[in-house]
This record gives structure tokens, C-alpha cells and sequence, in this order.
């Protein structure tokens, strides 16, 4: 079935006094995975949902197949949602569940009503192709054993097979789920996760996806668009994301939980003066601003402390993870960094040793603070 | 897709506007859905209700052509009336026995079944009055109290003390009723501490036996009390609420009497309302009642609301 | 919960003043029973409860069931009560709905009308409302004792309370789906208010079954009366002035069908008069 396009123009939504979403611009190609990351209260849920049509954008249009949406009833607009909490209907059954947008949109009211309905001309046709759309539906998600029970009697991850039937049953043109996976335990998470993207890769339906967890973003998404504060500031696969953040709220964001920061002055001679070691960095090069320096803990190793170009720091604790290990070092003057090393080689250090810390120049990142930032390539608006 | 949306009203709303917007289809369902409520709610509550108070300054009465403007005449005469003095002492006194008596029993019912393995069967014995028609129920009890022949009195006899003529005698009518009336409420009451005391954790009395306090009355004043509180408010507001509104008891067993001694203000007003179609006294009655009942609740809340923040700042 | 000491001797007296509260609460119901099925003449015949005979019991029954419409009484109960709670919820839960989930214009006056319904003492509105009624030539009849009741704020607000708690996202959804708001408040409300809905129809029925004011008001006819009406009636008028073991009798079957909901329903009983008063 062919999907649709969305196109989400300057957006913008007001809540009272504070601006929830700022001029958003977005363009989504037809069965594209597009998922909205940012962290709680950014206003990615409630882009969604201006989408879905629940809730009215102040200002801007969303387009879909190049047809404006704005008047568009929400069960008008050839969308499906899938819920953070499923939102299932709680006196159906998962059969009458999924059913449920079917027979909304295809029986009259008359044809609807309990025992008589059924009995009307044209109503049984219509409710077996129903029943043979329904039963398509949960044999693909395995739900065929459940198909009496009632929600409360389904576990998480049941549940949300059904809210995903019943969204898929209408074989609408966009998909949009917000928070799908959030209330599912981590291994349910990553199995569901892989089921989304097979079905994606299946039906190839427009999906716009919500989420806060960069992980997932990064596993189902063929691009991830970040949102913070209202504001949409980066959209780009997530390889690209990965490598480049457009500023630091991203660069944060996706390098959780840490991230190494130092507030640097203007680079002199094409170094950055930290503490009293000079620090050639590739992408403060040409730059005449003073800024910050962000880089990854995995782009930073620990090394003799005499080497050259490495700053002197201390270490103060050790977190293993596995099979690598966290250290915490300091480098005087109150700053603190984090380098990420294999554990054998965290096996042989102690609190309070000396040692020296050298930065990826090519994988690290500097954002002046005048927004100036010139990088390789990044793609703010798509 | 299109939807098979044969509702008219939502199809007039759509073609009217010219487009959804989902703030408006709520809107208008909201209306829709609250205007019978609305209007019933003008025509049977506060309008009468409004209705009751204007008539309360009138001399208004069924089978009266007109109805004149008398100001506050109603009111001097209900507060100069001995009669209404009268049921204004009967209906103090009524409560004045009735509410403690039944939140103290109450509660000493609650604390008590919380440690019995019948729980249950005491739960039924107890709230059972609750839950039978109180008339039929009174009319009994008005047998059990019969002056020389009920049980009661054979139960004195048989004590060596005298019958007392309880319902017809004016000086202990009142208590009689009040009995009944306790009888009626305590099961109720009971109720309400026995679900309060479920939710005090287990916790807390450990705590406190730790602190020194372990037994009974300690433990009781120390943290079922105190943990109580917002029941114990509720169960109070609306005893107090339930004790002066008495009506039935005095409708059935004694029509006010023996001479005045059980005549209550609800009774009172249903006399000068019904009986003898005095409708704008009546009304006055009825206002004066309504002030009276909600001027004691919000005493009370207000008295409960300032114990508690003086206990939270440290009196003790 | 540790509130009264353990030893023996106090768990002795613990029971003793359980079993003898426990007496007095049931002893009207017992006596009640035993008299109405006592010959007439021999319940105050000077023995300390009435026995019981079968003949006592036959000629009793009989009388309470021909010298006042007794049959009728409960009818006419049944059927108030059910019109009362039919009209009471229909009315109710729509308005309960559009409070706690629709933002509609005057949304808060309504519930402040609410509110202030639910402080207004039952009586207060009664006389005008007998008033129209007298005017429009009605009393004496169903209307007359259904009329008032049909509004219950209680009810608004109770359901409120309740649909207060449902999420919105189901709500979501079925706007999605292809529910009109009216669809969803028929569709997905009502069969979730289930719960709230049995709770009230106790507090409701109970209420208006054992009602003696408003009926005592509008009702002059025996045979519109209604249980606790007639119980009143019976008593002064009739044969039952005097004849306390039909009296009995009467009151015996007037409570038995709420004693009996009771017994059989104790836990959704108790839940609904309690859940009623809040």
C-alpha cells in the first residue's frame, strides 16, 4: 500500500505562556522511519499529537501527500498511534480491540448495535472481511490464543501487541508511536524493538516514532530528528548524529550519561589552551571563538603522564561496567573527565595516580559559543 | 477513508465550521452531554432552593391568593415562637446525645473487632440496622418500649424497678428516640473507623512501642487517634449532619408529642409546611436549618484544621 | 493491629462487649420476626419474648397482607426505585463524564453548582416542588414521587470523581479510531463506569426504598404508597393500629428484601452507602 509524506511546516504550539514547540520544519519521505528524540517536556509528544490532529498547532501546517491537514478530523487522516500506555479499551475484548477502527469506520450505527446489527443486509459481509482483516492482524503478532481475553488480563508486552494490531488492522498510510516500548521490561524492549522494525521493514508505512532513549533511536530510525526546548536542531541518520551533533544540548543528550566538557578560551595557534597544555583539536581549527570542548569518554585514553600533548590528571575512582571500565580522573582547578578503557587495563590502576589524558583531535568536538560552528557536514533542516 | 459517521449532530458541526478542531468537537459534546443535568439541576435544586429563600421573606401559604413582601417577620417570629424555641432544645438535645454516643461506639466497636477473629459476624450484627427501613424498624422498637407490656419493662420489672412509659412520657421521649437513634447510626460510624483503621500501617505501632508506648490506651492516644483524624472529622460532620436532619422517628412514633417534648425543627417545618401550609414560615425554618447544619460543619472542619496545625508545630 | 492488650482475661471482656452491642443491634429484628408471627393476644401476655405459633403467624401474615395494601406498598417501591435509579444514572453519568474529561464553556459554574448541590439539605427544595406538583394536579401519583429524585448532584459527582481517574489516552485512541465524543461517552464511559454504577445503585435504592418524608408529603392514596409509607399508615389507620403482630408481620416483609441484598451482598452493600456519603 503506498505511504504518504509528511510535511510539518513552522510548526508552533503555546501553552499559556510558555511555547512548547518554536517553528518546527520537517520533512518525512514515504515509508520513512523517522523517530523524534529528545528528553521529557521537549515537546516531541506533543508534535505527535498535533500530527494525530488530538491537539491544534498554533501556527504552521502539517501536510500529508500534499494535502493540508489542519481541518482533518483525526480518524479522517489515514493515521494510525500507537500509546505509551496502549490505551486499549478496557470492557473489549482483544478481538473486539483490534476490530474496533474497522467497525468504527465501516458499519453504520445501526449496523453496530449488538445482536440486531449483525442481522441487517450487507452487515454480515462487511463483518467477515472485518473478522478475516482482524485474524491477518493477530496471526502476524501471534495474538490468536488471546483473542477472547480482556486487557487486564494480558501481561505488558501483550498488551502492546494488541495496541500495535489495532493500529495496524486499518493498514493506515502513517504510523506514528509515542513512547511505545517505555513501560516494557529491557528485555521485552530490545525483542519488541526488533519486531517494529521487521514489520517496518515489511509494510513500509511512514513511521514517526517517539522516544528519549537514543539506543532505540539509533536501532529502528533511518533518520533521528533531536528536539530540545521546543526547537527542532538536528535531523540526520544516526550514524551522522552520532559523529556529529549540530551543538551541545545534542552532543549531551546523545553521549549520555557522560560527557566530557571544558570551557576553553579562542584556539592561539591552532591549539586550545587547557590548563598549561596545548591541545590540537581538528575541529576548532580556523576558529577565532572561545567555546567548549566536548569529547566522548571512548575518545579519550590515559597515558604516561609525560607524553606530549596529554593533560596531567589524577584518577579519582574506577566504575567497571563489563568489559570496559568508566575512570573518573581530575585534572586541578575543579575539572573532571571520563575516559572509557578496557577493564584488563583498569585491572592495574588506583585512585590517585598520576597519569596524562589525550583527546581524539579528529573525533572531538568544539562548539563556540557564538553558535558559529563550522562542521563537516551536518544537516540542520531536511 | 471516509467514515460512515451518520451521527447528525457531528455532521452539522463539521459542515458548520468548515473543519475539525478538536477543542471545539469536545466543547460541544460537553455541552451536549451536561445540558439535561443542567437543566434539571436549575429546576429541581437551586431554583426551588432560591425559590425557598425569596419565600422566606414572604407570608406565603397554599390557598392564599397573594403573596406579600414581609421582610424578616418570619425569622423575629420563629426566634420569639416558644414553640420553636421548643424544637430548637429538643433537636440540641437530640444531637447533643446522639453524636457522641455514636462515634464513641463507633469507634470502640472499629477497635475492638479489629482484634476478633468474628469480625465479620460483629460486622453484620452491627450494621444491619443500617441497612433495614428505619419506620418499620421503629415501630418495633416502639412494641419493645411499650409502657407496661413491652420487653423493656418486663426486663426493669424483673430488675425490681419500675415501668417507665418511654415514648409517652415527656421527659423521657426524647431519650428514648435518641436511643433509637444511636441504634440506627452506630453501625455506620463503625464502618467508616473500621476502614480508617485499615489503613494506619503496622509500622506505626511498632515504632511507638518502641518509643514506650505499648499498651492500649497509650498506643490508642499516641497513634490511632491522631491517625484517625480525617475520619474522625468526616464521621463527625456527618453525624452531626444526619442527628439534626431527624425526621422519621418523630413522624412515626410520637408526631412531636408527648406534649412538645419530641417536636424536632425538621418535623417542625414539615408541620408548617405541609400541615398547616404555612409555606413562607416554613421556608424560613428551612433556611435557618440549612445555615445552622453547614455553620456547625465548617466550625467543626475549622476546629479539626487547627488542631492538627497545632499539633504539627509542636503543641502538645 | 495492636491496640488492646492480650491476655485472656481482657479478650473475655472484649467479646462480652462486642456480643452484648451485638445484641441490642439485632434484638429489634429478632423481636420483630417473633412477634409477627405471635398471636395477637399473646404478645404482651406477660412472658418476656413472644413465642411463635403457626396459627399466630398465619392470622398475622394474612392481616398485614388484606387490611392494608401491602403488595402494592413493595410494588410501588419497586417501581420508584427503579425509575428513580434508571433516570438518576442515564442523567448522571453523562454530565459526571463531561465534567471530569470535556472542556466546555461554564465547565466550572457547573461544578460549582455541583458542589453547592451537594451542601442544600434534601428538604429545602420540596416545598416548591409540591407546590408545581399540587398546581399541576399531580400529587398522589408516581411522577409526584419520582420527580424530584432524578437529579442526584451526588450521582454527578460521584461519577465525576470516577471518570476523573480514566486515562485520556483511551480517549485518544477512540477519537482516532473513528468514536464521535458522544460515541465514547456511549461506547467506552458507560461500561467502564460499571463499578461506580452498582456502588450507587445501592446508596440509591436503599435511599429512596426506606424515604418517609417525601412520600408522607405527596401521597394521601393507601394504594400509591410506598413501603416505609404505608409501615407509617398501617400503624395508625387500618387494623394495624392495635394489632401489633400484623404490625410486625408487616414491617417483616417491608425489610426484607434490603435485609436480604444485604446479607447476600455485604461487601458491595456496605461499599455503596459508604462510597454514598462521601
Amino acid at each position: 500500500m503506498a505511504a504518504l509524506d509528511l510535511h510539518i511546516d513552522n510548526v508552533g504550539k503555546r501553552y499559556g505562556a510558555t511555547d512548547v514547540l518554536r517553528g518546527v520544519c520537517l520533512r518525512i519521505a514515504a515509508g520513512e522511519f523517522v523517530t523524534l528524540l529528545g528528553p521529557s517536556g521537549c515537546g516531541k509528544s506533543t508534535l505527535l499529537r498535533i500530527i494525530a490532529g488530538l491537539e491544534r498547532a498554533d501556527q504552521g501546517h502539517v501536510r500529508a501527500g500534499g494535502k493540508a491537514l489542519d481541518t482533518v478530523a483525526p480518524k479522517d487522516r489515514d493515521l494510525a498511534f500507537v500509546f505509551q500506555s496502549y490505551a486499549l479499551y478496557p470492557h473489549l475484548s482483544v478481538y473486539d480491540n483490534i476490530a474496533a477502527p474497522l467497525v468504527m469506520r465501516e458499519l453504520t450505527s445501526l449496523e453496530r448495535l449488538p445482536v440486531i446489527g449483525g442481522l441487517l443486509p450487507g452487515a454480515g459481509q462487511r463483518n467477515r472481511s472485518i473478522e478475516e482483516r482482524v485474524r491477518e492482524t493477530s496471526a502476524l503478532l501471534k495474538l490468536d490464543a488471546l483473542l477472547d481475553r480482556r486487557p487486564a488480563e494480558l501481561s505488558g508486552g501483550q498488551r502492546q501487541r494488541v495496541a500495535l494490531g489495532r493500529a495496524m488492522v486499518r493498514k493506515p498510510k502513517i504510523f506514528l508511536m509515542d513512547e511505545p516500548l517505555a513501560n516494557l521490561d529491557a528485555a521485552l524492549r530490545i525483542h519488541t524493538r526488533g519486531e517494529i522494525a521487521r514489520l517496518h521493514k515489511e509494510m513500509q508505512t511512514t513511521t514517526i516514532f517517539v522516544t528519549h532513549d537514543q539506543a532505540e533511536a539509533a536501532a529502528l530510525s533511518d533518520r533521528v530528528a533531536v528536539i530540545f526546548g521546543g526547537e527542532l536542531r538536528q535531523v540526520a541518520a544516526p550514524a551522522d548524529l552520532y559523529r556529529e551533533p549540530v551543538d551541545l544540548d545534542v552532543a549531551r543528550f546523545l553521549a549520555q550519561p557522560f560527557l566530557n566538557e571544558v570551557e576553553v578560551a579562542a584556539p592561539v595557534g591552532g591549539a586550545l589552551i587547557i590548563g598549561s597544555s596545548r591541545i590540537i583539536i581538528r575541529d576548532a581549527l580556523g576558529s577565532g571563538q572561545a567555546g567548549t570542548l566536548a569529547f566522548r569518554p571512548e575518545h579519550a585514553s590515559l597515558v604516561d603522564r609525560d607524553r606530549p600533548g596529554a593533560l596531567p590528571v589524577c584518577v579519582t575512582r574506577i566504575e567497571h561496567a563489563g568489559m570496559d571500565a568508566h575512570v573518573f580522573v581530575h585534572a586541578g582547578a575543579g575539572a573532571e573527565f571520563v575516559a572509557r578503557i578496557s577493564a584488563e587495563r583498569a585491572q592495574s590502576l588506583r585512585g590517585g595516580d598520576n597519569l596524562g589524558l589525550t583527546i581524539d583531535s579528529e573525533k572531538a568536538w568544539f562548539f563556540p559559543w557564538d553558535g558559529s560552528r563550522q562542521s563537516r557536514d551536518h544537516s540542520r533542516v531536511a | 477513508m471516509a467514515v460512515v459517521d451518520d451521527n447528525p449532530i457531528g455532521r452539522l458541526a463539521q459542515n458548520i465550521s468548515g473543519g475539525y478542531r478538536p477543542a471545539r468537537a469536545q466543547a460541544q459534546a460537553g455541552m451536549i452531554l451536561a445540558l439535561p443535568a443542567t437543566l434539571l439541576l436549575a429546576a429541581l435544586v437551586i431554583g426551588p432552593a432560591a425559590l425557598v429563600f425569596f419565600l422566606s421573606f414572604t407570608d406565603a401559604s397554599l390557598g392564599l391568593a397573594g403573596v406579600r413582601f414581609i421582610g424578616l417577620a418570619n425569622y423575629t417570629r420563629m426566634l420569639t415562637d416558644p414553640g420553636f424555641a421548643q424544637s430548637l432544645r429538643n433537636t440540641a438535645l437530640y444531637v447533643v446525645v446522639v453524636v457522641p454516643t455514636s462515634i464513641g461506639w463507633g469507634l470502640l466497636v472499629a477497635l475492638l473487632i479489629a482484634r476478633s477473629r468474628f469480625a465479620i459476624v460483629y460486622r453484620t450484627a452491627y450494621f444491619l440496622p443500617v441497612a433495614a427501613t428505619l419506620v418499620a424498624l421503629a415501630t418495633a422498637w416502639e412494641a419493645i418500649l411499650h409502657p407496661s407490656l413491652g420487653f423493656a419493662n418486663s426486663l426493669l420489672q424483673l430488675l425490681g424497678a419500675s415501668p417507665v412509659s418511654f415514648l409517652s412520657d415527656p421527659s423521657t421521649a426524647m431519650y428514648a428516640l435518641s436511643a433509637i437513634g444511636v441504634w440506627q447510626l452506630v453501625g455506620f460510624n463503625m464502618i467508616l473507623f473500621v476502614a480508617g483503621l485499615s489503613t494506619i500501617p503496622e509500622e506505626l505501632y511498632e515504632a511507638a512501642a518502641i518509643d514506650g508506648a505499648d499498651t492500649g490506651l497509650k498506643r490508642f492516644l499516641l497513634v490511632t487517634w491522631p491517625m484517625l483524624a480525617p475520619v474522625t472529622l468526616f464521621v463527625t460532620v456527618m453525624t452531626i449532619i444526619r442527628a439534626f436532619s431527624v425526621f422519621e422517628t418523630v413522624a412515626v412514633l410520637t408526631q412531636g408529642g408527648p406534649m412538645k417534648s419530641t417536636s424536632v425543627i425538621l418535623y417542625t417545618f414539615y408541620e408548617e409546611g405541609f400541615r398547616f401550609f404555612r409555606v413562607g414560615y416554613a421556608s424560613a425554618i428551612s433556611v435557618s436549618f440549612f445555615v445552622s447544619v453547614t455553620f456547625l460543619s465548617l466550625v467543626q472542619m475549622h476546629v479539626s484544621e487547627r488542631r492538627a496545625r497545632w499539633k504539627a508545630s509542636g503543641g502538645r | 493491629m495492636m491496640i488492646l492488650a492480650q491476655s485472656s482475661a481482657s479478650r473475655i471482656a472484649l467479646h462480652a462487649v462486642l456480643v452484648t452491642g451485638a445484641i441490642i443491634m439485632v434484638f429489634p429484628f429478632v423481636w420483630m420476626i417473633l412477634a409477627s408471627m405471635t398471636p395477637q393476644s399473646e404478645i404482651f401476655d406477660g412472658s418476656l419474648l413472644p413465642t411463635p405459633t403457626l396459627n399466630g403467624a398465619i392470622d398475622n401474615y394474612s392481616t398485614a397482607l388484606s387490611a392494608i395494601p401491602l403488595l402494592r406498598f413493595m410494588g410501588n417501591g419497586f417501581v420508584v426505585c427503579l425509575t428513580i435509579l434508571v433516570l438518576q444514572v442515564a442523567i448522571a453519568i453523562p454530565c459526571g463524564y463531561a465534567l471530569a474529561k470535556l472542556s466546555f464553556p461554564g465547565r466550572p459554574i457547573l461544578l460549582a453548582a455541583v458542589l453547592l448541590g451537594l451542601l442544600v439539605p434534601v428538604q429545602i427544595p420540596t416545598i416548591p416542588i409540591y407546590i408545581a406538583l399540587a398546581k399541576s394536579g399531580l400529587l398522589d401519583s408516581y411522577a409526584a414521587l419520582v420527580l424530584p429524585w432524578i437529579i442526584s448532584v451526588f450521582a454527578i459527582f460521584l461519577f465525576r470523581q470516577f471518570f476523573v481517574t480514566f486515562p485520556d489516552e483511551v480517549l485518544d485512541a477512540a477519537r482516532l479510531d473513528g468514536f464521535s465524543e458522544l460515541s465514547i461517552a456511549r461506547r467506552i464511559m458507560l461500561p467502564a463506569a460499571w463499578p461506580a454504577v452498582a456502588s450507587f445503585s445501592i446508596f440509591s435504592v436503599v435511599a429512596h426504598w426506606n424515604d418517609l418524608y417525601w412520600p408522607l408529603v405527596v401521597i394521601t392514596t393507601p394504594d400509591m404508597m410506598t413501603p416505609s409509607l404505608g409501615i407509617a399508615y398501617f400503624r395508625q389507620a387500618g387494623e394495624g393500629a392495635g394489632n401489633v403482630g400484623a404490625l410486625m408481620a408487616g414491617g417483616v416483609l417491608v425489610t426484607a428484601p434490603l435485609v436480604a441484598l444485604f446479607l447476600l451482598m455485604q461487601k458491595h452493600f456496605i461499599r455503596g452507602l459508604v462510597l454514598g456519603r462521601h
